[in-house]
């Protein structure tokens, strides 16, 4: 069957397997950002968003987002530059393998679409079904907090802490 | 000549320009961006898919493989079996050579050892074709009685695992023991009788997943020259290659691109020879990627360990005595066998080396079960939990603070360990004296900002919840001295930047960026004009690749030695284009400048040395191996809640005060001790292994094996002690798998504090906290 959807605002037309899910069409198709990792919809490394919220690849049916948006982590670069989220993973130490990171950088931009000014235990939570397993994830916390004050004009860019503290 | 502004002392960090500043990692925007990068995003034309028949059987002999069915699927282009591939005796451990593993594995065998254990190859056109082919191919298996607790591997009867003439290195092959390993200083039994208070536990540590989150992947395929050519997510890449040699008699490429994630789990090979053998069939190229299953159940694991501690110290609190009689679970095969078992002596003992007498003994023995390997820590966690424990129960009943106890008896700077020179890994150490050791700042230091002293104050209970605290002491090592070599190349550019080429394998943990930071610092540049390319066997310099802690001390001295090199031939040819003698000139900000205030920068001297002037590439290659093994050191803080009602255990806060010398890249070092201390807690709270009765391992994926998400972690902070390793580069030592090596302890120990119930197994599940509450 054929469906089209948008991919980070390009039309894509493709031929399809019954059953296909997305992970496979959007890999097939060159996103190769969205990752196979556990196979059972539990890591979140497949993460894209689907009309703006996150969704996992690895169990959604390409045949379901026939007329839809679809954005990837190569979405929220615009021109090369890297959005406020991905800039602070970076400088907060928080990309060791990088293998969640896509996945990581969609749900955190979903959520400081959703809420722009989450609390810690609000990001946690939003964030709990995306597995890492090289950063213990106070990193990643740490670059989400600040990357919602950024946001919100209350931190600039600069105000770069040093990482050997507490 | 000036290479360096730094000034070094002993105890207070240097002021660098570059090194110790929290710059970004050189490959973060690709991988932030979620470019191609990683194994499987490479597209290559026409590639085969490379699937594994796994056995359903923990212990079988092969009777038949009857492929004929699968074979006759369109799209099937080769079933091959242990009729196949060359009959080659081999160990998959990625270790100096020669290793210290036992050559006691096939690429395929005519018997399977665990549940999982290959069986076939299939390669396919398509993924979908290649997992149909698996259910066609009929297998006629002879099942054997298996061995799947290791306790009882030794014991008379028991059913022997590797009983093919063609193997070499295990010891005892008839009682199913891999290696076997003993020393003693002193005498054990005579110190025990003298001292005042002895305490005796045995402790438990468990299988544990790496579960990086990228699988194991690699590709092969001939290059248009017909080399043969292998793209692999690997720690070990000269190893692989040395590896595929010994089995094939192939000669070959290896290249590593970003890794999804390693942590010892990718030290050895797991994919390439599958790959490679359809490869050479076919003459396709071959891609295989392991499903989480096989990931989980088909790859390795941590050893399991099992330690019966004795440890004696006199009333006022001065340890005489350590005895440690430990048993591992090496699984089906023997990779790393030996070398975790001694690292669990070698890399805890000379902490305490006040003691008198010390013996550490055991076996490693076979099992029909997921082969264990290389895993972050590599014996440390285990013998640390069963050491760290024991001289805390000591401690208790000594009626001494811990802190207090553990520092009495443990290591120096100006100080040794006889331990040293005794252990090494598959063989003799080598002696060393510490010439950095903040143990004391750790200890103290960390106990104030932990506020230790006022919460073992208060109230242990409080209603429903109890609260407890613990500490626990660690050190580990920087390489593996007088074995593990590394080597850098630098090339200068007429841009002004240099080509950084290093064999330092970077699995994520960020050794491209700071040996950039390195080269950078030596050179009087920043870290953007390094062009780094790591590990591709046909390009980069040799390097052991990314284990034992080694790659900041072991590559990151080659490179500053490579910079090092490079700033004379700077200099030299500054001097002869200048015409000013080279003691006038010095580096600075990406140039030579002379005292009579001249100046020509790197990109004007390259420029000339292609064009004009005495034409020459500036190319330098060094190479490092190292003598001695300086161990960092760190003290953790943990405090847990426990609910009384349903036994739940939650680690509230975690404080790590670290000794790793200078931090090259401080973010980066807090990151590795984040992570480890998370990979730890998992180990120490939740990570478990679960067979069914016939061997097969049911905690396969993410939902059945728990690895801690965002939420089961509270706090996990890190402080850096000031200090300074003199043969370090820049005052560098390791600080990747130290940080697993105390969440065990500090936890065991925080949650005797807070119910008073010694519970001495590692995970220490909720249930089991439940169960000893209500017995």
């Amino acid at each position: 069957m054929r469906v089209e959807f948008k991919v980070n605002g390009k039309r894509h037309s493709v031929e399809i397997e019954a059953g296909e899910l997305l992970v496979e069409t959007l890999r097939r198709l060159g996103y190769k950002s969205v990752k196979h990792a556990c196979d059972t919809a539990s890591c979140g490394a497949c993460s894209v968003q689907l009309d703006g919220l996150p969704v996992l690849s690895c169990r959604t049916f390409t045949a379901a987002v026939d007329g839809h948006e679809i954005t990837t982590v190569e979405g929220f670069s615009k021109e090369g530059a890297l959005s406020v989220v991905q800039s602070a993973l970076l400088e907060e130490g928080a990309v060791q393998c990088g293998f969640c990171i896509p996945g990581l950088v969609v749900t955190a931009e979903a959520l400081l679409n959703e809420n722009p000014e989450p609390t810690e235990e609000e990001i946690k939570t939003y964030l709990n079904g995306n597995l890492c397993r090289c950063t213990g994830y106070e990193s990643q916390t740490r670059a989400i907090k600040k990357a919602a004050e950024i946001r919100r004009g209350t931190l600039h860019r600069n105000a770069n802490a040093q990482g050997d503290g507490i | 000549m000036r290479t360096s502004n730094a000034k070094v002392s002993s105890n207070n960090r240097t002021k660098f320009n570059v090194v110790d500043t929290p710059v970004p990692k050189v490959d973060g925007y690709a991988l932030v961006k979620g470019k191609t990068v990683f194994t499987d995003d490479f597209n290559i034309p026409n590639a085969l898919t490379v699937k594994i028949l796994r056995s359903p059987h923990a212990h079988a002999i092969i009777k038949s493989v009857d492929a004929s069915k699968a074979l006759e699927l369109e799209g099937v282009i080769c079933v091959l079996t242990h009729e196949d591939v060359p009959r080659v005796a081999y160990t998959r451990a990625g270790q100096g050579y020669p290793e210290p593993s036992p050559y006691d594995t096939f690429v395929l065998d005519k018997k399977v050892r665990y549940v999982g254990d290959a069986v076939a190859i299939v390669a396919a056109e398509t993924e979908e074709i290649a997992n149909r082919a698996l259910k066609l191919i009929k297998v006629d298996y002879e099942v054997l009685p298996a061995v799947l607790d290791y306790e009882h591997a030794k014991d008379d009867g028991a059913p022997v695992i590797h009983d093919e003439p063609e193997i070499s290195g295990a010891y005892d092959v008839s009682h199913n023991i891999a290696s076997h390993y003993e020393m003693h200083i002193e005498d054990v039994e005579e110190e025990l009788a003298k001292s005042d208070v002895v305490v005796e536990g045995t402790y438990y540590t468990p299988n544990q997943s790496h579960a990086m989150m990228e699988p194991h992947t690699a590709i092969s395929y001939f290059d248009p020259n017909g080399r043969l050519t292998i793209i692999s997510s690997t720690q070990v890449p000269y190893h692989v290659r040395r590896i595929i040699r010994h089995v094939f008699g192939v000669e070959s490429r290896v290249i590593k691109p970003r890794i999804g994630g390693g942590f010892g789990g990718k030290q050895a090979v797991h994919v390439e020879a599958y790959v490679t053998a359809v490869t050479l069939k076919t003459g396709r190229p071959a891609r295989c990627v392991y499903t989480r299953e096989e990931t989980m159940t088909a790859s390795n694991t941590r050893h399991a360990m099992r330690f019966k501690v004795r440890v004696g110290a006199s009333k006022s609190g001065e340890l005489r005595v350590i005895d440690m009689e430990g048993l591992s679970n090496t699984g089906a095969y023997g990779e790393h066998a030996l070398t975790t078992f001694m690292v669990a002596g070698s890399k805890t003992l000379p902490l305490y080396n006040k003691v008198k007498a010390v013996r550490f003994k055991g076996d490693i023995v076979y099992t029909n079960t997921e082969p264990a390997g290389a895993f972050r820590g590599y014996g440390a966690p285990q013998g640390m939990f069963a050491l760290d424990c024991a001289l805390d129960e000591l401690a208790n009943k000594l009626g001494m603070d811990p802190i207090e106890f553990k520092l009495k008896n443990s290591i120096r700077e100006g100080e040794t360990s006889p331990v040293f020179k005794v252990m090494g890994e598959g063989r003799e150490g080598v002696e060393q004296i510490i010439q950095s050791c903040k143990i004391e700042e750790c200890a103290l230091e960390g106990a104030k900002l932990f506020d230790w002293y006022e919460k073992k104050k208060k109230p242990r209970i409080n209603g429903t919840k109890a609260r407890g605290y613990g500490v626990a002491f660690a050190m580990q090592g920087s390489s593996i001295p007088a074995i593990d070599m590394g080597g850098a190349t630098i090339k200068m550019n007429d841009d002004g930047t240099f080509n950084l080429m290093v064999g330092a394998t970077d699995l994520g943990t960020g050794s491209d960026t700071i040996l950039a930071q390195i080269a950078a610092e030596v050179l009087h540049t920043t870290t953007d004009k390094f062009i780094v390319y790591s590990s591709d066997t046909d390009v980069t310099p040799f390097d052991k690749g990314a284990y034992a802690s080694s790659t900041t001390y072991v590559s990151g001295n080659a490179t500053k030695r490579a910079a090092e090199k490079m700033a004379q031939e700077i200099l030299k040819a500054a001097s002869e284009i200048m015409n000013e003698p080279v003691d006038s000139l010095h580096l600075e900000n990406g140039q030579v400048v002379s005292e009579n205030g001249t100046s020509l920068t790197y990109s004007e001297i390259q420029t000339k040395l292609f064009y004009t002037f005495k034409q020459r590439q500036l190319e330098v290659t060094e190479s490092f191996v190292s003598e001695v093994s300086p161990p960092p050191y760190m003290v953790s803080f943990a405090e847990v809640e426990i609910d009384l009602e349903t036994g739940k255990v939650e680690v509230v806060e975690f404080l790590n005060y670290v000794d790793c010398g200078t931090p090259i890249n401080p973010k980066l070092a807090r990151g590795q001790v984040e992570g480890a201390t998370a990979q730890g807690i998992g180990m120490a709270l939740y990570e478990e292994h679960v067979l069914d009765k016939n061997g097969r391992m049911v905690t396969n994926d993410f939902f059945t094996y728990k690895i801690p998400a965002r939420k089961d972690l509270k706090n996990i902070k890190v402080k850096f002690a000031q200090s300074y390793e003199p043969t370090g580069p820049f005052g560098a030592k390791s600080v990747s798998e130290i940080g697993l090596d105390t969440p065990g302890p500090a936890i065991a120990n925080a949650i005797f504090d807070a119910i008073g119930v010694r519970l001495r197994k590692l995970p220490i599940k909720s249930e089991e906290v439940f169960f000893a509450l209500n017995s």
